[in-house]
């Protein structure tokens, strides 16, 4: 039996197949799903900003909110829980601008920023990225399944996606 | 100075609730004048708490809804932001400019001038009760306005103000009418800095 594993805002998860990870509602915060497709092993993490270093003494629970913090501790849990590091393959949604804010101010970017730093993150840890569905104004739910690798974003008013 | 929403104690809640009761008050009378109805407002409940249990205050991340958003700057810095289910925003965007046909998931661009232009209304009653209140000065932004899953739409105000904090202050209310049985939420973000000016301005040593 298959588990649909929550994964909350500033969080991640890992999982084996036949699991599923899911997270909703991804606006501007970026939903990056990693998997080693030999043994199953996956994770997915939901960052809401680019760098932490706009926060000094950043906490446990706050290296999860953070693209450059976030992803490399999920890396290291998944190789814990038996991934092989060279075999992890991304995919990648969200980052939106929901509002389209005018000008350019610390929110009225972040979603692009949040795209630009996971890209950047992951060819730091020299990971992949096989697809993604990024940037625009609206709103994505990530069903990422580990049995197949596939990842559904759902959104308001559009056909599901499978990237 | 309060450095982090955390540190918040029972004093400072109080009279972040009477900010609420007052710029919610305000804000609900207008609305009583635009959909010529009297309007009710919940106590205001106000807040700390982490970046799901905002969504879950109001409802499922994945709920349709309307959202209408009005920041501020000056003295003080923050948001206000409605949520109104899709049913209520196409009822009032129906009584305000009549009906139309083609009403899925969207709304077509006057309704949503509209739908702006009434979070305007609310946004300035709201926030210019809390300036008088204060003598604080601030600009009140243009509205914006935006319809998707309830998790996507709150995310900029939760990235905005949570950013250098792990939980996040909000003042949150309801307003519902008996007659049309609308119901729609105001909720007020403002950083820490700006929460330490109003208080203080409210008689509040901090």
């Amino acid at each position: 039996m298959s588990e649909n594993v929550l994964v909350g805002i500033s969080d991640f998860k890992t999982a084996k197949k036949p699991d599923v990870l899911v997270t909703y509602a991804l606006g501007s915060c970026v939903g990056i799903c990693l998997i080693d497709s030999d043994t199953g092993v996956g994770g997915m993490s939901h960052i809401m900003l680019p760098d932490s270093g706009i926060k000094k003494n950043a906490g446990v629970s706050d290296r999860m909110k953070f693209a450059d913090t976030a992803i490399g501790d999920l890396v290291n849990d998944l190789t814990r829980a038996g991934a092989r590091k060279e075999n992890l393959k991304a995919k990648i949604a969200g980052g939106a601008d929901m509002f389209n804010f005018d000008g350019e101010s610390f929110i009225s970017t972040i979603g692009k920023r949040n795209v630009d730093a996971v890209r950047e993150q992951l060819g730091n840890l020299g990971i992949p990225i096989l697809s993604e569905d990024v940037g625009e104004n609206y709103g994505r739910t990530l069903h990422f399944d580990l049995a197949t690798g596939g990842v559904t974003v759902n959104s308001i008013g559009k056909d599901s996606n499978e990237i | 100075m309060i450095n982090s929403y955390n540190e918040l104690q029972d004093s400072h809640i109080d009279v972040l609730r009477e900010i609420g009761n007052i710029g919610a008050g305000n804000a609900a009378t207008s609305l009583s004048v635009l959909l010529d109805e009297s309007v009710t407002i919940s106590i205001p409940n106000v807040k700390v708490e982490g970046y799901d249990n905002v969504v879950r205050a109001i409802g499922e991340p994945e709920d349709l809804a309307i959202a209408i958003l009005v920041n501020f700057h000056g003295d003080v810095r923050g948001t206000v932001l409605f949520i109104l289910p899709f049913e209520d925003a196409k009822l009032i965007t129906q009584m305000l400019v009549g009906i139309e046909k083609t009403d899925d998931h969207f709304l077509s661009e006057m309704k949503i001038s509209t739908i702006k232009e009434f979070g305007n209304i609310l946004g300035s009653s709201y926030l210019g009760s809390i300036a008088s209140l204060t003598g604080l000065n601030f600009d009140i932004s243009v509205p914006y306005a935006a319809i998707d899953m309830l998790g996507a739409l709150l995310a900029a105000p939760v990235i905005e103000f949570g950013a250098f904090d792990s939980k996040i202050m909000f003042i949150e209310e309801t307003f519902s009418t008996e007659e049309r049985k609308l119901n729609s939420h105001v909720i007020l973000f403002a950083d820490m800095p700006s929460l330490n000016k109003i208080m203080t301005r409210l008689g509040l040593e901090i």
